[in-house]
This record gives structure tokens, sequence and C-alpha cells, in this order.
């Protein structure tokens, strides 16, 4: 015979003995646990689907009536119902840079110290400790940032910042304490757990060969870490800060309880401003007409782009350093 | 040892140092915000913040009964919503992955995670709230499922597939077909694994703010059944944070001890009950 | 078996959580319950559970099964922070009085107010600024406006040393909103305060971020006093303010003046006394510095009490008259004529009596004042217009 295993007798088979076959798979349960399941994921493809449909309809008033320039336009004004994103997106992503400006370098030094310097058990228990930080809720970050951090700018750090660097123009005009420099601060502190979580376990990938080879030629443990593990890992840290700067875009309540709420652009760190999802959190309730809730549902169109494209590259950053990497858990 | 070798070995030393103080002021940052929340918070605990209703404005005492348990009402729907499905398709993702099909699951779930809590408010929003004409507890705990679901299914499918590989084989070896092996000897392998993932996704969603903001709303008696307003922990930590009332303050403070409390206690029994590497925040 | 065990261990711990929580939420509501069914809180609780269930299935469509306690009525309604002290206590009185009938009310501003009432989320509305005729061709359903008390807005500021009350001409408020004046001891301020030590400092205007009757009026008054500001920006619930830092409803404005030193807001009288921050006279028409309270609030409705037009729409800012207070407004229930539930119905025009006969005694001692005899006379006969 041509072929006298199992699949050959299927391929010489008829259909009503494929029929059967069929017939006693199904009874075995596979086919229906597939299904079953698979009807639960489509389950999520159905709700993704329906999330952008639904914001893509409900902006359509907003996207018919400013086009492109929605996203160039400075002005917000409800009652002439002129609307622009510029403010918001301005105020977002200065936030959001002044937040990575401060956690990077904060969160990075430490992510070194935790995976190359320290001890395994410390490190081990310092790191759960900050992985703790990244549990606690935005709102009480808020709260914090509302009672403690903001006097505590507006009495001491801002005018000690106006005094020593008052020649650039970030750190001019009147000090409220609610501010995008506030609003910036609280984001550091709540994206630093991730900045420090995810770089260290790509340090950790980093082959040990490559540190112990950087050691043979004779450079000190530190000039090991930052001439040749850092740089390997480079990449996984990038893709740790542009996950930080995701969670960072779209953060709302702590942000909009320090940032001053007020829709302008202003040089000066000191000033309140506004970011999108503040904007949202406040005005959405009462937008009093059709064009004003669409404009909104706009903002939240655009925020949620701009988090999906940064999040898409860091996961592809993230990929490629932990696979280039030994095989890690 | 000439000045070369001096000068690279105090610059080992100083950065060191200075990486250390990173790590210590990321650490002391969080035992300040314990620190002070304790303080504050525990200043302001009384019997009355647990079992009384909130006052009308401007005078003082009353409590957030109704938060602590709209926020229980709200999660109980939530993990109604976003464990089965979540559940589910980890098991999809891990057992029968591979085509199409899952890579698309996966696709969409990593995007799903990806939206601001603020926008997953405005998709219940106009889902529940607007055909039904109501703010709701519904309403509040569809936001909060939604955004449960990718961590779950994220959690299942990584330790479905940490079960080592013999197992399914010895399974099947013994007769089982492959939904009864998963069923019967790696969804309990990996039950323990699977469990605590829910239970840090609950905490972290029992802190969300911004989607309960136009959904569940708010209220300042008890909301019975499903379809009313109804009043969270975190909505009210809000509101009166940013009130000009000290008892408000004082009130606020206290449920937000009570909050973190909360939430801390699930992640560090969490992660004590299984090993640091599965949870690193990734978002 | 180690693994199982853990499982059931984590469960029951869950449960009994899960029960720990609701078993105070039974008895609280049990407590809450005027009339209890015979005899046992097990009872209550089953009957409240079966009532859930019977809520939930109604939800998802289903009829539900016949409850045995009799319902509660529940109202939704949101609106305007102006009021919110009193609607607050009113409600709270409310649902004393009437222990199943349950009035929730959120302070969201006005303009959410009316958003809400517009898409039917809500069972009626709170406006301090009435519907102007833009918004009533916008609505798809007539809504009735039922003025509920008198109130004023008081600019309220934060000067370092300065505790006493200054005065205000509308020229300098209007500039110091239009960003025109910005130290505290410009000339604008300092002619109207002859002998107050006013120290340099910067002026930090305080506005609100959300739809706001407060803004309304405020605005409303400005534009009248400043023609710069009429043109530039206007007067609505929310506006393209020319400076300042947003706060969130009158107790985020007043908040946010108490903790910064050098800030200027509006918010309702109320709001200003309860926190204790300083508040200042402002000039009237008349050409006096009036301080609000009572008796000039009073003086400020005199003119309309007997010209009140049939709809209830008005403005009272900037009246003619010596003691009137130039910014005060009427506040509104917008409600509906037509409501889905008879039994809501019913509910609402019981309150609306209510609280044109007896509420109205709540109000002075929370520095509202009272409705005009002739006013209250005009909407006791519109109550009969609901349906």
């Amino acid at each position: 015979m041509a072929d006298s295993t199992w699949m050959g007798a299927y391929r010489r088979a008829g259909p009503r003995t494929r029929l059967r076959a069929f017939l006693v798979r199904l009874r075995g349960g596979d086919e229906i646990a597939h299904l079953i399941t698979l009807l639960f994921g489509s389950t999520i493809l159905l709700i993704t689907f329906l999330l952008v449909y639904e914001l893509w309809r409900n902006s359509a008033l907003s996207r018919h009536k400013f086009g492109w320039d929605f996203l160039f336009t400075r002005t917000w004004d409800p009652v002439f119902e002129n609307f622009g994103a510029l403010p918001f997106v301005f105020g977002t992503t200065v936030t959001s840079a002044v937040g990575l400006l401060i956690a990077v370098p904060l969160g990075v030094g430490a992510a070194i110290f935790l995976a190359e310097m320290a001890p395994a058990r410390i490190s081990d228990g310092l790191t759960f400790l900050i992985e703790l930080l990244a549990a606690v809720p935005s709102v009480i970050y808020g709260l914090l940032g509302i009672f403690v951090l903001v006097p505590i700018l507006r009495t001491t750090v801002m005018p000690l910042l106006k005094h020593a660097l008052g020649s650039l123009p970030f750190f001019q005009g009147p000090i409220y304490g609610v501010s995008l420099l506030a609003a910036g601060v609280v984001l550091a502190i709540m994206i630093i757990p991730f900045i420090i979580s995810i770089s260290r376990e790509v340090l950790l990938a980093v082959p040990q060969d490559q540190r112990e080879a950087a050691l043979a030629v004779g450079a000190t443990k530190w000039e090991a870490t930052w001439k040749v593990v850092v740089p390997y890992a480079r990449a996984g840290i990038m893709g740790s800060v542009f996950l930080a700067l995701a969670r960072a875009l779209g953060e709302t309540m702590a942000v909009t309880m320090v940032i001053g709420n007020d829709p302008k652009i202003s040089a000066s760190l000191f000033a309140p401003g506004y970011s999108i999802a503040a904007v949202i959190a406040n005005e959405f309730t009462e937008a009093t007409s059709d064009l004003y809730v669409s404009a909104l549902i706009e903002l939240g169109l655009v925020l949620f782009l701009l988090t999906i494209i940064l999040n898409a590259l860091a996961r592809l950053l993230i990929l490629a350093t932990t696979r280039r990497g030994t095989a890690h858990a | 040892m000439n000045l070369r070798m001096a000068w690279r070995k105090s610059v080992n030393a100083v950065m060191f140092s200075l990486t250390a103080l990173c790590a210590l002021v990321s650490v002391s940052v969080l035992l300040f915000i314990l620190g002070y929340l304790v303080w504050h918070g525990g200043k302001s605990l009384n019997w009355a913040f647990f079992t009384q209703l909130p006052k009308p404005v401007g005078e003082t005492g009353g409590g957030m009964a109704n938060a602590i348990v709209g926020s229980g009402k709200l999660l109980l729907l939530a993990a109604l919503v976003g464990v089965p499905i979540g559940f589910m398709a980890g098991v999809y993702l891990s057992e029968f992955g591979g085509s199409t099909m899952a890579f698309l699951v996966r696709y969409t779930t990593d995007l799903l995670n990806g939206v601001p809590s603020i926008v997953m408010g405005i998709f219940a929003y106009t889902m529940v709230v607007l055909p039904l004409k109501h703010f709701s507890a519904l309403a509040g705990g569809l936001a909060l499922g939604v955004m449960m679901i990718p961590i779950a299914v994220r959690s299942t499918e990584e330790f479905l597939r940490a079960v080592p590989q013999t197992l399914r084989e010895g399974a099947m070896a013994l007769g089982a077909s492959k939904w009864k092996a998963v069923a019967t000897v790696v969804v309990p392998a990996a039950a323990r694994g699977i469990l605590t993932g829910i239970i840090l996704d609950l905490a972290r969603v029992a802190g969300e703010t911004a989607p309960l903001l136009f959904t569940a709303f708010n209220n300042r008696f008890w909301s019975s059944g499903w379809n009313q307003p109804t009043a969270s922990l975190p909505v009210m930590i809000y509101t009166y944070a940013v009130a000009p009332y000290d008892d408000w303050h004082r009130q606020a403070w206290a449920a937000g001890l009570v909050l973190l409390g909360l939430v801390l206690l699930a992640n560090v029994g969490a992660r004590l009950l299984l090993p640091k590497k599965a949870f690193a925040p990734r978002g | 078996m180690k693994k199982l065990s853990t499982l059931s261990a984590m469960l029951a711990i869950g449960a009994a959580a899960f029960i720990t929580v609701l078993v105070p939420f039974q008895l609280t509501q049990a407590i809450n319950q005027p009339v209890l069914p015979p005899p046992g809180s097990a009872r209550v609780g089953q009957a409240r559970w079966a009532q859930t269930v019977g809520t939930a299935l109604a939800a998802l469509g289903e009829p539900a099964p016949a409850s045995p306690v009799p319902d509660k009525v529940l109202i939704n309604a949101a609106g305007a922070t102006f009021p919110y002290p009193i609607y607050s206590k009113w409600f709270t009185e409310y649902n004393r009085l009437h222990p199943d009938i349950q009035i929730n009310y959120q302070s969201i501003g006005s303009g959410g107010g009316i958003r809400q009432l517009q898409a039917g989320t809500v069972d009626f509305g709170a406006s301090d600024m009435p519907l102007n005729d833009q918004l009533v061709n916008d609505f798809k359903f007539k809504v009735l406006h039922f003025p509920t008390v008198l109130g004023a807005v008081v600019p309220t500021y934060n000067v370092p040393d300065v505790s006493q009350e200054l005065n205000f001409t509308p020229q300098a408020l209007a500039d110091i909103f239009l960003g025109k004046v910005t130290k505290w001891n410009d000339s604008a301020i300092a002619q109207a305060n002859k002998g107050v030590n006013l120290p340099e400092q910067d002026i930090v205007v305080v506005h609100r971020s959300d739809g706001s009757g407060t803004s309304y009026v405020w605005t409303d008054y400005l534009s009248k006093v400043s023609p710069e500001w009429e043109t530039r920006v206007g007067k609505n619930t929310s506006v393209n303010w020319p400076v300042g830092l947003g706060g969130k409803g009158n107790e985020g404005v007043a908040g946010l003046v108490k903790q910064m030193p050098g800030a200027i807001g509006y918010v309702e009288l109320i709001y200003a006394v309860q926190n204790k921050i300083p508040y200042g006279r402002v000039q009237n028409a008349a050409g006096q510095f009036v301080v609000a309270q009572l008796s000039s609030v009073t003086a400020a409705a005199a003119g309309v009490a007997k010209s009140m037009p049939a709809d209830f729409r008005v403005s009272i800012t900037n009246p003619p008259g010596k003691n009137a207070y130039p910014i005060c407004s009427f506040t509104y229930l917008l409600i509906p004529v037509k409501m889905q539930d008879a039994t809501k119905t019913k509910v609402i025009k019981d309150f609306l009596h209510w609280m044109l006969n007896d509420g109205q005694k709540d109000a002075e001692p929370l520095t509202y004042a009272r409705l005009p005899k002739e006013i209250v006379a005009k909407e006791l006969k519109q109550i009969s217009l609901i349906e």
C-alpha cells in the first residue's frame, strides 16, 4: 500500500467516512471547546470594534465641522462653539514630557542599581516595594497632590526655581501651585515603577558573558554596566519609557486635580494648563450642545490613537530586546 | 595606582551611590505615601465612617457606607464581565492559539489594554447610559469589567503556558481529549496563578475613578438594584478632595486610607502567594 | 490536593468578605425601611435580594417577579452647585419625612443639569441660568421653570494681610477678569478702598472649569456693566475666560481661593460664609457699595416680584434700587411637563408643594433669600401644569 498511516487512510476515505470521523471528534468535545473559547475571544474583538466605532461615530459632528484644523486650533470656546485640540495636546505632551524628564533618570538609575549592584535579596525586596507603587490608585495620587505636593511646590520649590532659573522662559510668571509642573511631577511619581520594573528585567536578561567580557578587559563595574550592559538593553529600556509615556498620556484623575484646568498654551511651567483626559473628565457631563460633546469625544479619539501608537512601539521594542537576550521566564 | 585608575574607581563609587540614591528615593516615595495616608486617614477613621450615609453639604459628620458597598457592587459586576471573558479568551490563546484568529485576539487585547480609562467611560456612557436613559451601576460595572479583560487574558495565558507540556501529554496519553486535559489537569495546575492575577486585576480596577464619573455617577443615598447611580469610594474621594469643606477633606483622607489599604492588601497577598517574576507592571 | 485546598480557602475568604459587606448593607436597608414584612431581618434580606434580582431582570428586559416589599421611589436629579447646600438639606429633610422617597441630587453644574435633562438620564434638572430660546428649541420636550430660592454671587478673595471687606466697582471686576488689572494695589481697586493697605500681590483669577449657572450670573452681570466684556467674552454657563484657573463647581472655586494667596473668584454667598473666606462689596447701579445679605438680595428681586413673566425666565442682575445687591439670581428647578412615571410625577408635585410652603423656611439660615409671596403663588399655580 502506498500510505499505511492513519492520515493516509483518512485521505483515501470517502465523504461518509469522513463525516463519521468528524462526528466522533465532535462528541469528544474538542471542537466545541475550541468554538466556545473562540467565541469568548471574539467578544474581545467585538468590544474593541464597538469602542472604535462608537468613538468614530459620536465624533462625526465635530470632525466634519473642523476637519484637520481641530488639531491645530488654539481656542476652546463653548459660547461661540469654536473648538480646538491644541491646548490639550500641548498640556498632555508637556506634562508627560516633564514626567519623563524626572522619571527616566531616576528610574533607569534605580533599575541599574537593582539589577547590577544590589545583592539579590535586597534587590527583590526593594523591587517588591516599588512595584507596589504601581498599584496605588490615581485618585490617591491626586489627593496627595492637592494637599501635599502643590503647597510644597508653591511655597518652596517654585520660588527656588524662579530665583535660580528665572531667566529661562520655563520658570517665569506668577506662581499658583497648580500648574503644568505639578502635574508633571505627579505623573513622574506614577510612572517610575513601570520604568524601574521593566528596565530591571531587561537588564537582568542581558547575558552574563557580556559583563564578564567587559570585566575581563579591565573595566570597572560601572564602566561594564554603563558602556556594555545598558547599551545592550537599550531597546528594552526605550520600550519601558514608551510604555510609561503611554500610561502618562491617559492619566486622568491625578492630573485634573493639580493642573489648574485652564486651556491655555504658555511657555512657563508655572502656568496652569489642561490635558485631554482632564478636560473630558471635567466637561463631559456638562457639554450643553451636541457639537460640544462631539468635540470632546473627538479629543478622546485623538488620545486613543496616540496611546495605541505608543503602546505598539513599546511592545515592539521590548520584544526585540528580551528575545535577543537569553531566555527569560 | 595611577591617577586615571583612581579617577575611574571614584567614578565607579559615585555612580553606584547615585543609582542607590535613585532606588532609595523611589522607595521612600511609597513609604511616604503610605505613612501620610495612615496618619491623616487614621485620624479620621471612625465607626461612623463605615456605617453612616453622607450628611448634607456643610454639616459635619456622616460617613461613606454607601460608597463602600457601591464599590463592592461595581467590583462584583466588573468581575462578572471581566473574569469569564478574560479567562476563556486566555484559555483560547494558550491552548488553541497559533492561527490568524488568535493573533487578532491577542492584538486587540493589547489594544484594549491601552485604552485610557476616561475613554472607556465615554464608551460605557454611549453604550449603556444613553440607551437606558439612566446613570447606573450597570454602566459603571461594564466599564470596569471591560478594563479588566486584557489583564485577565494575559495572566491566564501566561500561567497556562507556564504549565509544563508533559502534564498535558500525560493526560492525553491516559486517553483524555484535549479539552478534558486542559480543564481537569492544566487549569488546576495554573489555578493559583490565575486567581492571584484576577485578584490583582480587581485591585487595580477598584481604584479607577475616571470611568465612573459619567457612568455610575454618584449617589447620596443607598442605591438599590443595578439600574441606579451608585456612590463609590474613588469618586467620593475625588468629590470631597476638590471641595472646600474641611470635614469633607477629613473624610477623603479616611476613604483614601481604606481604598489604599484594600488595594495594597490584595497586592501584597497576591505577591506573597506566587514568585515575583510574574508581576512586572506592564501597564 | 494542596492547591485545591488553597483555592477553596481563598474562595471561602472571598465569600466571607462579600457576605460581611452585604450583611451591614441588608441591615441598614432594613433600618431605613418603614414597613417591615413579617418577621425577622432575614426576610427583609430575602425580600431585598428578590427586589435586586427583579430590578436586574427588569434591566435585562424581563418582567420582574412580584416583590413583597413596597418599592422605593428613586428620583435622580442633577444640576447647579449654586443652590446645592439648600437642595441637599431639602432632599435629606424630605427623605426623613418620606423615608421611601429618595431624591438623589448631584451637583455637577447648571450646564450639566441642562445637558443630562436633555439626554434624559435624570428625571429633573437644576440651573441658575434659565433656558434661553435656543435651548428651549433644542429640547425635544417642554420644560417648566420653578424658581426655588434667591441667591447672591459674591467676589471672594484671599489677600494676605487684608481681612476687611473690600469695595469693588463694576469696572474693576470686569478689568480683573479680563486680565487688565493684575495687581492688588492697582488704582482700579485702591480708589474704592481708601485706607486699606493693599499689597503688591499678583491677582490670581479663579473661575469655573465646568458649565456653571453661577458663571452665567457672573458673566451676565459683567456683560451688563462692561461693553468690552460683552463683545469679547459674552455670557453663558461656559465661556472662553481670558485669564485664570478653573475650579470644579462652587466648591472647587472656593477651595482654590481658600488655598491660594492673591486669589479672587466668584461663588454663591453660602460657600464664602461656610468656608470663612472674605467677600467684598459691589457697587450697584445706584452707586452704592452694597454687601450681599438677605435684605439686599431681597431688594434685588423687589422689582420683578409683580412683573414676573409667566415662564419665570428673568435676569435680575444690576437692578435699579438703592439697596439692591447687583449680582443676584433666582435658581430654577427644570421640570419636564410630561414625566415618564406616574409615581414620580406625584412625588415631584408633592415635593414642589412642600418646597414652596415648608421648604422656604430653610432658605434664610443658609443665606439664601426666600421667594417673594407673589412668585410663590404663581408657582403653586404652575404645578398643576405638570402631567
